[in-house]
């Protein structure tokens, strides 16, 4: 994922490997234990992984539908992504699912780091309600969508009654209305995955050494300025770690919001993986689902690269 | 020498299709939708399991995941289902993709005859290319979408004044779109036993078929047609004529009006939530539920009356309903045909028929006292006698799919005009209608 | 570098920040549980009660729920019914109250059998083939050694739905549909990439000097691999193996595209449970409960391994 961390982690390893020509050994050669290990997995993942990436990116450049078994497959040049980005419905889509991941990053980071601190300061019982609060991240996304629907119901369902009775909005039609819906998918990531910010953030806070503190305290440095030029830089790197796989999730993000909403009302919540879901398997326009696979690959992989540059600056 | 090798052969061949069939323990799945005919059949189905000694199996889906599924599993190959009773506009892909059984042959061997169901859905459930003779199944339950209306408090004094005095004329089922926006107009809002209660549940349902279903309903009652010469796939000026913009915009309106709260995604099972639970007053829904409806503890009985789809400048109801199929992947297709053979006969028709199965057959239908066995029953005959269908081409999911987009977009998400929708829905056919070379 | 392992800071807060801190986790941990609870007492609501406006926090508990997601039913008149005579158990008894009749079971335990069985299967084999490769690729010189890590982690990438579409035609033509050994195949390849990455981590962390010592006792490579290495990778192992079970167990978009009637896991089945006629609430809540509770308490149960593997997961890359 992050090509800087794993070129660093590959060189350690390599030049710390003397060990394995030392003597000949008995049964197997380490090259023979090598090749026997790695071979399951590699085949696995050629087979399953890249070889499928592969057929998808062959399949972007034709006509083909999975659907149609006795149709002539045709090759027709780059005629499907011409039609994806003159499309106005894609960058709907692509909104949709910019609005999304842009809004639960920046809430969860906020919530995720704020209680990070709150729970560094170590009040008792902290670590039990730390693993209280953690359970949501653990659960089935899909699941959890079906049940907010329930939540969600605005003349019976718990979440408007108690919105309700604080703020006395009346009926929220959550996942009906066109300004409400946005919100509530990302209402229901941000239940699930703010503690997975505030777990990495807290093993950030945990990392910094009390001597950096207690310096700062002999310079006489405020509170803000303690958290600015100790804690924020200490953290930095863990936090966006937690961002960059957050928002790649979030980009794919799918089964939570297929459940909730399904892409309603209109397709207001139509994210990119939902639509991809309906052209390839409702519409069954393979070709054309492959090119809109390979382009929503390509921009994670940008987008993911350009980030984990950023994140080597902070780190350096 | 030669025949020596012919005779061992044979006798190969026999032994294994011989141990093939004892260990397929005579045993049939059949796939449908989860509803309450579905359970029906599974009632009917023991007396062909009584005859013929095959098991019966059933895999029912919810109908939001019921074309998803099956279509999916028709095109992986899915050995699944050996029966599938599939949706009217699947005969097309069924049919061409290689998906379904041609069953010609067979009606002709077992002296089935297709003049025995009612025409329409002999048309609607089993003919690819359309109206022509080749059948790949045969109409297994005849289906429309109908309406329901909360006969005691239509009937209730009180409130009958109160509608008389607001719109100056007679409180009574709907007979035009019109008039129906009218009534629910009145309930939307109104307490009612201390209840608050609400015009009426249309179907807004966005992931599968459900607002293309409840839309057209509305556009079929203005006329609307898909094309102007029928085949020609010319769609400019009948899928967006002024009559099929206004259809539109009054579905809207009515969507805006008159249902209750969260309605933006409701099929059926969320219209029979909200009608048996007694919040609004009319319900769009299938035939298909009539029967169980009219048994409903809490709606049941004199509580509820039906009516056809209103009219507004022409009679039409959108169809529903399903043939029966054999799977063509599937390893027990004799069993399978055999089960259709035992369901087309009359006397099994009959009961389907009484076990709240909509019978296609014309000795069920044609009986005298057919209009008679069930409130229901005689707007099951007009209603059938003007139903229209969704495209039933083999790409029709594709074309459904920009339906439901188009629609919902502008209906529920309340985006661009109904003629800019009925606009971008030409667009939308027309690429797939060119991809798919009939354009 | 993990973080439970680390002692806590010793700028120590003050009390009052202490109290402020505790109060305000608190009740952010009792919100978010909300709708746990919430879920999980709509499972023993009757269906009424699981609609009704108020929402209801006192009620009558009832097993409905849990009977209706067991079994499937059908309604039937008065007359029917009495003519059954007096109900056999007590889910007949409740079932027939409501004018049903139960007509068999449901799928439901069918489902949540098929999740278990993939669920382990694919966890084993992504640790198993997960803890060769790690050792490997820890241990020796391996040609490529960086592509294929990061081929390895770039397969993560790639949106679920997309991978779904090339899989779905390989699996039609090798009759892979719909199969357990399919999902459980595709699991673990989606598994392995994280198995991997955590379990090379934690081999890093095993000094090579126990190896070189077991070499020169006498044993083979494999033998200080079977008898040495493994044992001190136990705490990595099972920190990896929760991680790729909860994904197996909690996945949705392969198992609702690629499975079907045979191999279908819980969580595309879940949505699907309907009553007679109407969302029944409670039925599903029921399936909730059941399908989330395992993981649940495994997360209370196990929550310094799950710490450990997610900073770790984290921070390693």
């Amino acid at each position: 994922m992050t090509t800087g961390a794993i070129d660093n982690l590959a060189d350690k390893a390599a030049k710390s490997t003397p060990f394995g020509m030392v003597r000949r050994m008995r049964g197997l050669s380490d090259r023979a234990i090598a090749w026997l290990f790695i071979a399951p997995t590699v085949f696995l993942l050629l087979a399953i992984n890249i070889f499928p990436l592969i057929w998808t990116v062959y399949l972007s450049f034709t006509n083909f539908r999975a659907n149609q078994p006795g149709r002539e497959v045709r090759w027709i040049g780059t005629r499907n992504y011409e039609r994806i980005f003159g499309s106005e419905d894609i960058w709907g889509y692509l909104q949709a699912t910019a609005h999304f991941v842009v809004w639960t990053m920046v809430i969860q980071v906020i919530i995720g780091f704020g209680l990070a601190l709150l729970i560094n300061r170590n009040f008792r019982g902290a670590s039990f309600w730390t693993t209280v609060i953690l359970i949501p991240m653990m659960l089935s996304p899909a699941v959890v969508g079906v049940f907010w629907t329930y939540i969600y119901q605005p003349q019976t369902g718990i979440f408007s009654y108690i919105i309700d009775f604080f703020a006395n909005t009346g009926a929220l039609d959550m996942i009906g209305s066109v300004g409400l819906a946005p919100w509530s998918i990302i209402i229901v990531d941000t239940w699930m995955w703010t503690p997975y910010i505030m777990i990495l953030c807290l093993a950030g806070l945990r990392s910094i050494p009390d001597y950096l503190y207690e310096a700062a305290e002999i310079d006489r440095a405020n509170a803000l300025q303690k958290f600015w030029y100790i804690t924020l830089p200490r953290v930095l790197p863990f936090l966006m770690l937690a961002v960059l796989f957050r928002g790649i999730e979030n980009f794919k993000m799918f089964d939570m919001v297929v459940e909730l909403t399904s892409g309603g009302p209109g397709s207001t919540t139509e994210l990119a993986s939902i639509n991809l879901k309906r052209e390839a398997f409702e519409k069954w326009r393979t070709g054309f689902s492959s090119a809109f696979a390979v382009i929503l690959f390509v921009t994670v992989f940008g987008l993911g690269n350009i980030y984990v540059k950023a994140l080597n600056r902070v780190k350096s | 020498m030669r025949s020596w090798r012919t005779a061992l052969a044979a006798a190969g061949i026999a032994a294994f299709s011989f141990t093939s069939a004892s260990a397929q323990d005579k045993e049939i799945t059949l796939c449908w939708a989860a509803w309450d005919p579905a359970n029906a059949l599974v009632e009917l189905s023991k007396d062909f399991t009584t005859e013929t000694g095959i098991k019966m199996k059933f895999e029912f889906v919810p109908w939001t995941n019921f074309a998803d599924r099956f279509l999916n599993e028709l095109n992986s190959g899915g050995k699944l289902c050996d029966l599938l009773i599939g949706d009217s506009q699947w005969i097309g892909g069924g049919a061409t993709y290689g998906h379904y059984v041609k069953l010609n042959d067979f009606f002709e061997q077992e002296g089935i005859s297709m003049d025995d169901f009612l025409p329409a859905t002999v048309r609607a459930y089993s003919t690819w290319p359309k109206g022509e003779p080749n059948y790949y199944a045969l109409p297994a339950m005849g289906d429309a979408l109908g309406w329901v209306y909360r006969k005691d408090w239509f009937e209730n004094p009180d409130i009958q004044a109160a509608f008389k005095e607001k719109t100056g004329r007679d409180l009574a089922p709907p007979a035009t779109w019109t008039e129906l926006k009218e009534v629910a107009e009145f309930f939307q809002g109104r307490e009612i036993d201390g209840k608050k209660v609400y015009g009426v549940s249309i179907f807004t349902e966005r992931g599968s078929e459900g607002i293309t279903m409840g839309a057209t309903a509305a556009l079929y009652s203005w006329g609307f047609k898909y094309e102007n010469t029928p085949g020609k796939y010319d769609m400019d000026s009948a899928v967006n004529s002024p009559e099929s913009v206004e259809a539109l915009e009054f579905y809207k309106s009515l969507y805006e009006c008159c249902v209750p709260p969260g309605y933006s995604d409701a099929y059926m099972v969320a219209n029979l939530d909200a009608y048996k639970s007694g919040q609004v007053a009319m319900m769009m829904n299938w035939f298909a539920f009539w029967p169980g409806l009219a048994k409903d503890e809490n709606v049941g009985g004199d509580k509820t009356g039906f009516f056809v789809n209103p009219k507004q400048n022409v009679e039409a109801s959108t169809l529903g309903g399903q043939g029966i199929s054999v799977v063509s992947y599937s390893e027990k297709k004799d069993l399978a045909l055999q089960y259709i053979k035992w369901f087309a006969k009359p006397e099994v028709q009959k009961k389907w028929w009484s076990l709240g199965g909509y019978s296609c057959h014309n000795s069920v239908l044609n009986d005298p006292d057919f209009a008679s066995t069930a409130p229901f029953a005689a707007d099951f005959l007009k209603a059938m006698s003007g139903v229209q269908d969704f495209w039933q081409e083999p790409i029709y999911a594709e074309l459904l799919q920009a339906m439901q987009k188009r629609v919902h977009d502008y209906v529920v998400a309340d985006k661009g005009t109904a003629q800019e929708a009925l606009d971008q829905l030409i667009a939308d056919w027309t690429i797939s209608f060119e991809d798919d070379g009939k354009l | 570098m993990s973080g439970a392992s680390t002692a806590y800071s010793v700028v120590e807060a003050t009390p009052r920040g202490k109290l402020i801190a505790g109060v305000v986790v608190v009740a952010y941990a009792l919100v978010a549980l909300i709708p746990l609870v919430w879920i999980f007492s709509t499972s023993f609501k009757s269906p009424p009660d699981s609609i009704s406006y108020p929402p209801k926090v006192v009620f009558e508990p009832t097993l409905e729920g849990y009977v209706n997601l067991f079994t499937t039913r059908s309604r039937q008149t008065d007359e029917y019914i009495e003519s059954l005579g007096p109900p056999e158990t007590w889910y007949d008894e409740l079932v027939r109250e409501r004018n049903m009749v139960i007509t068999g079971p449901s799928r439901f335990a069918d489902r949540y059998w098929n999740s278990i069985v993939i669920g382990f299967g694919s966890t084993f084999l992504a640790v198993f083939l997960g803890t060769l490769t790690a050792y490997a690729f820890s241990r020796f010189k391996v040609p490529l050694k960086d592509d294929l890590l990061f081929f390895i982690l770039s397969t993560r990438m790639m949106p679920p739905v997309a991978v779904a579409i090339p899989i779905f035609l390989m699996y039609r033509e090798l009759g892979l549909s719909d199969t357990a050994a399919g999902m459980i195949l595709l699991y673990t390849a989606v598994n392995l990439s994280l198995s991997v990455w955590l379990l090379k981590g934690f081999v890093d962390e095993i000094p090579r000097e126990y190896e070189e010592a077991a070499v020169v006792d006498g044993y083979t490579r494999l033998q200080a691999f079977i008898k040495v290495v493994l044992p001190q990778m136990r705490a990595g192992i099972a920190a990896t193996a929760i991680f790729c079970l909860i994904f197996a167990w909690n996945e949705y978009a392969f198992a609702l595209l690629l499975t079907s009637g045979n191999a279908q896991t819980a969580p595309p089945f879940i949505p699907l449970i309907i009553g007679e006629g109407g969302l029944d609430w409670p039925a599903v809540a029921a399936g909730t409960t059941l399908f989330l509770l395992p993981v649940v308490i495994f997360t209370v149960m196990l929550r310094n391994q799950l710490l450990r593997g997610i900073t770790f997961g984290a921070v390693r890359r």
